[in-house]
């Protein structure tokens, strides 16, 4: 097939041009010079028709090739431009992504709620529901009904805060929580009773109102053994890890026998808790029989466990609500 | 309580050092910690003796001392304390010598006179705080002799944490029966030598209400020398005890309560008008104490009283008309038994506190009257001269030992561990506790007197199990006797709700209950609330009507501290008096915005919080929010008037929310602009369980109206306006704008109603929206006066 020169110049001319076109409004502007209603090419194509039939099949088909060819390289050119651009735009648009967030930052929940938090679900997997009762309560459900009655020396134990003219009383631990609850249900009981407690005591380790989880477990034959078993196994999982325990004879009325629970802490034993086996005048007291019916007490003081755990060192920093303090406990 | 180990080595000789006993006696059950007496034991200081004084050459005020040193030593001391004297044994610091202050002592030259060593007053040996005189030792003290040993200074305390149940520990002897048990080791025995009766003079005594006081003893004890003070050694032992000298005769009734564990009681015998009675108090009775303290007597008060007037206030403190002093030369000694109700009734009515009183509350051993009676007389007759009248006694006879039946089982039942039978008796044994066998096999236990605090099966069962040791008792694994637990899906998780505050910025604050009653009023006006009688402060006097007062405390503390902006909550009770008078209790939740709606970032401009941020979060905290959830404005006095919110659920008011009142917010320094919210629990306690509807597959329609209306009218009564107009297929109208401007007419706002509609099971033409939403606006207009904006 023989090649028109100029026709080859032209196409060469063309060639360069497309690549020398640096955006897609300038290649647009190429395709129509060649491809438009008055395009080179376009007006080729028409001018066949004057041709004779041998150069007219010829001249058309190094036409239509020619065409398709810068079709193409166009298309291709116009690929390429438009990623270019593309990526000039995306450029442009990077953001500094240290910048921090915006919007609000977290909150957090008090280490006290957190400490209730963790225990109820520790004891709830140990099958304790947890319970709630009123805040100010009556002398029997506080005292009688615990086996201290008005004259006990124990009541000195407990300082106690009075409101309605000595009617009620705040409650000095929530202990009536399961004389109420003993008093509504029939055993066999499982719960815990975690709230605030009142006692009048005001100094660097003592607060007038602090938080107090109680345990109860009332069912046929429940003994010392089995409390040793569920509070040495819920001390180790409060402080994840194995904790050496040492139960010694205490006394606490509305438990006989009675015992504190100590844990080794570095070189030196820590009391957290006290608990014993359910005092006879207790279970009589809320009409179980303590001939068929046992069960153990226990009782812990929250700030104690958190202090421990978190390594807060001043009970009253969880009360002074200062943000510094309770943001370390996001 | 406080116990040299000294005086327990009299009575008792466990192995080991005293920290080894107060270990024992601890993991036994009565905390104990064990000190030494001394931080250091004075190192070659003797007894010595003054021979003989010459005055100072150069100095007027000093002695120059010859002192016998023992072993033919002779030495020369300065000395310039004023009770120096030839013949007086006193202790003498040889040159090179260390006190317990870790002084040293060397010869020095004092005015001229070499001075070789020292003599010590009681201070100086870190026997006293301070002494204004040497140390006046016993006649027969032997020169030379290590002043450690003679003074037993190589002495323990232990200092002793008794449990109220244990008050037969409140003595030596006490101390000494636990180690004794504890150890299993050999107990003193007691000598009770009676005291020579030298008088036929006696003392009637009566009780009147046996009852109270079981038993009753005394003597009369007369031709005593009066005053003078008590030998070293006994100021020594109730020293190291910690009591104060007072009077030898005080002071040895004090010595035998500290031994035998009895209180005792001497009243001058002069000032009394005989006989002796014990009765109850006429209501209005008086009687001036040793304290000074005048008591008015009630009914239930226990009196010794004779036959003018009260004397002592039974089992707590003796009258001041008949108590003795340094003219005293005769006594009437009182030994008895009252019982712990009655003394403890007394003692906390008159807010006595008392070494008697914390004895018998906690229960004396009722067969030891007598006992203490004849140990006190013979100090007495020995330190006071004297002689001693025949003893009086009313009352029962001591109390047999009370039985207690054992079963073996129920040993193993509340200890969850067997115990042999043979180590249960033998553990009691030590406890003097005596078992017996009955037919069924079972046991009977008879308890000694002493033991006030053994009184059932279960009180036996926990000596047995502290004396075998808790530590051997092993953890049982077991399987509770129990049903899971369960907890409805409808009840709604306080914690979800904490944790979703939180995750939205908050910080959950703990605050005390009670609060400055001032605040209260402030802060809850309205509320009929309940006042501690006894507050620790005045601040904290007034249980909390709702949770604001803490909230605005920990704002006030915090901003106090350059924190700029604040969003806090609590979940707690709030307190009220009800009609009847009795208190109400409310699980509240309450929240405070305060400072700038965002916390300082870059990119986003500086805005206020304000009442719609905290309503958007305690909304989306509490979703889903029961049906008829709805605010409306009204008033609240410690709110602003304009911006404040009650919120309805339903027609039952149950909350606010609102900014705190410009003026309230200068009174307790908050500053301004703090938004507030507390609302009570019960509303949304309960959550419906979530029901799937199908999904619309038609699409929606939305039309937004521009709306004019007068200010006072709530854009919640527009968005319900629409919704009530009837339209069927109204899926949703909502605010979307909102704004007050230059354009608009004073006293007209704007708001922009978005309306969504939607057909669940058809396309909806435009003729059907158009007439819709002219339905609407023709409502909105006639109810409202809402004017489609024009602009």
């Amino acid at each position: 097939m023989q090649t028109d020169p100029a026709l080859k110049d032209f196409a060469d001319q063309v060639r360069e041009q497309i690549a020398r076109t640096a955006d897609t409004r300038a290649l647009e502007a190429l395709r129509v010079q060649l491809f438009g209603r008055r395009g080179k090419l376009t007006e080729w194509l028409k001018q066949l028709g004057k041709l004779p039939p041998q150069a007219r099949r010829e001249r058309g088909e190094t036409l239509n090739h020619l065409r398709d060819e810068l079709t193409a390289a166009l298309q291709t050119r116009a690929t390429a431009l438009a990623q270019a651009e593309l990526e000039r735009r995306l450029a442009a648009e990077r953001l500094d992504v240290t910048l921090p967030g915006r919007g609000e930052s977290t909150g957090s929940l008090h280490p006290v709620s957190r400490t209730i938090r963790r225990i109820e679900r520790l004891f709830g997997a140990m099958g304790f529901a947890a319970v709630a009762g009123p805040e100010i309560e009556d002398d029997w459900h506080n005292f009688e009904a615990l086996n201290i009655p008005a004259w006990h020396p124990a009541r000195a134990m407990q300082d106690t805060f009075y409101v309605l003219d000595g009617r009620r009383l705040l409650r000095t631990h929530t202990s009536p929580v399961q004389v109420r609850t003993m008093q509504r249900q029939a055993p066999p009981i499982r719960i815990i009773c975690p709230g605030r407690v009142y006692r009048r005591d005001f100094d660097r380790t003592h607060s007038p109102m602090f938080h107090q989880v109680e345990g109860l477990y009332v069912a046929e034959d429940v003994s010392l053994a089995d409390l040793k078993y569920d509070l040495q196994r819920f001390l180790s999982l409060f402080f994840e890890r194995e904790v050496e325990a040492m139960f010694r004879p205490s006394y606490f009325p509305f438990v006989e026998p009675g015992a504190d629970v100590h844990i080794r802490w570095g070189e030196r034993w820590l009391e957290v808790l006290g608990c014993g086996v359910v005092h006879p005048n207790v279970l009589q007291a809320v009409g179980i029989d303590p001939q068929r019916y046992s069960g153990y007490a226990f009782g812990m003081g929250v700030e104690r466990l958190a202090m421990l755990r978190y390594g807060v060192d001043d009970l009253r920093r969880f009360f002074d609500n200062d943000l510094r303090f309770l943001e370390q406990f996001v | 309580m406080r116990v040299p180990v000294t005086w327990l080595r009299e009575w008792v000789n466990p192995p080991g050092s005293p920290t080894d006993w107060a270990d024992k006696l601890t993991r036994g059950g009565v905390e104990a910690v064990a000190c030494p007496l001394l931080p250091a034991l004075p190192q070659r200081v003797v007894v010595g003796r003054i021979t003989s004084i010459e005055p100072h050459p150069q100095v007027e005020r000093l002695s120059v001392c010859n002192v016998d040193a023992g072993s033919d030593k002779r030495l020369t001391v300065v000395c310039g304390a004023p009770n120096v004297r030839v013949g007086l044994h006193a202790p003498l610091a040889l040159p090179g010598a260390r006190l317990p202050d870790a002084r040293t002592i060397e010869t020095t030259e004092l005015g001229g006179v070499c001075s070789q060593g020292m003599l010590c007053s009681a201070a100086e040996l870190g026997l006293a705080e301070r002494s204004d005189g040497l140390l006046e030792l016993a006649l027969e003290a032997r020169c030379g002799s290590s002043i450690v040993e003679h003074l037993q200074l190589d002495d323990w305390l232990l200092e002793l944490e008794l449990t109220p149940n244990r008050g037969d520990c409140a003595s030596v002897l006490g101390v000494a029966r636990e180690l004794s048990a504890l150890y299993g080791c050999r107990l003193t025995p007691a000598t009770a030598t009676p005291a020579a009766v030298g008088v036929s003079q006696t003392v009637e005594v009566g009780i009147d209400d046996p009852q109270t006081c079981p038993r009753y003893a005394g003597r009369a004890l007369v031709r005593l020398s009066g005053g003078g003070t008590s030998p070293w050694w006994l100021r020594e032992r109730l020293r190291r005890a910690g009591l104060r000298t007072i009077h030898p005769l005080v002071d040895v009734t004090n010595y035998v309560m500290l031994e035998l564990g009895q209180p005792l009681h001497a009243f001058d015998l002069e000032r009394l008008a005989p006989p002796i009675s014990v009765r109850r108090a006429a209501a209005g009775e008086r009687l001036q104490l040793l304290n000074e303290q005048q008591l008015v007597l009630t009914a239930d008060d226990l009196l010794i009283a004779d036959a003018r007037a009260p004397l002592a206030l039974a089992g707590v403190m003796g009258g001041s008309g008949s108590a003795v002093d340094s003219a005293t030369t005769a006594i009437f000694l009182e030994s008895a038994c009252f019982d712990p109700v009655c003394v403890a009734g007394s003692g906390r009515r008159h807010h006595i506190l008392s070494d008697a009183r914390y004895r018998f509350e906690r229960g004396v051993d009722p067969s030891l009257q007598r006992r203490a009676l004849e140990r006190a007389s013979t100090l007495i007759l020995q330190l006071c001269g004297g002689v001693a009248g025949p003893v009086s006694e009313a009352g029962s006879a001591p109390r047999e030992a009370l039985r207690i039946p054992l079963r073996q089982h129920q040993i193993e039942r509340l200890l969850g561990t067997p115990i042999p039978s043979d180590q249960v008796a033998s553990l009691l044994e030590r406890l003097d506790i005596k078992l017996q066998t009955d037919d069924r096999g079972d046991w009977l236990a008879s308890v000694p007197t002493h033991r006030y605090d053994l009184r059932i099966e279960a009180d036996l069962v926990e000596e047995i199990g502290r004396l075998w040791g808790y530590e051997r008792i092993a953890p049982r694994a077991y399987r509770p006797q129990l049903p899971p637990i369960t907890v409805p899906e409808t009840r709604r998780d306080p914690d979800t709700v904490c944790q979703r505050l939180a995750a939205r910025g908050y910080r959950e604050i703990v605050s005390y209950s009670f609060i400055d009653p001032q605040w209260g009023e402030w802060l809850a006006p309205g509320t009929p609330k309940i006042a501690v009688d006894n507050p620790i402060a005045e601040t904290l006097a007034v249980m909390r009507p709702n949770l604001w007062p803490g909230l605005l405390g920990a704002w006030r503390y915090n901003r106090q501290r350059q924190t700029p902006r604040a969003r806090l909550f609590e979940l707690g009770i709030g307190f009220a008096s009800g009609d009847d008078g009795l208190p109400r209790e409310q699980q509240r939740l309450a929240a405070l915005l305060a400072g700038s709606a965002l916390p300082e970032q870059w990119g986003s401009a500086r805005r206020a919080a304000d009442l719609f941020d905290l309503k958007a979060d305690i909304e989306a905290t509490l979703a889903p929010l029961p049906a008829n959830w709805h605010w409306r404005a009204e008033y609240h006095p410690a709110l602003h008037p304009g911006r404040s919110a009650r919120l309805y659920v339903g027609q039952s008011p149950c909350g606010w929310l609102g900014e705190l009142h410009p003026q309230l917010a200068e009174r307790l320094e908050v500053g301004a602009g703090v938004q507030l919210l507390d609302l009570d629990w019960q509303i949304v306690a309960d959550v419906p369980v979530p029901r799937s509807v199908p999904l619309p597959e038609q699409p929606a329609t939305r039309r937004d109206l521009a709306l004019v209306v007068d200010e006072m009218v709530p854009a919640q009564a527009l968005v319900e306006t629409a919704r009530q107009t009837g339209i069927s297929f109204l899926r949703e109208a909502f605010v979307f704008d909102a704004w007050r401007g230059d354009e608009l007419e004073a006293g007209y706002k704007s708001i922009a109603l978005g309306l969504i509609f939607q057909h669940l099971s058809r396309t909806l033409t435009d003729e059907e929206v158009d007439t819709a939403v002219a339905e609407i606006t023709a409502r909105l207009a006639a109810l409202h006066r809402a004017d489609l904006r024009r602009v």
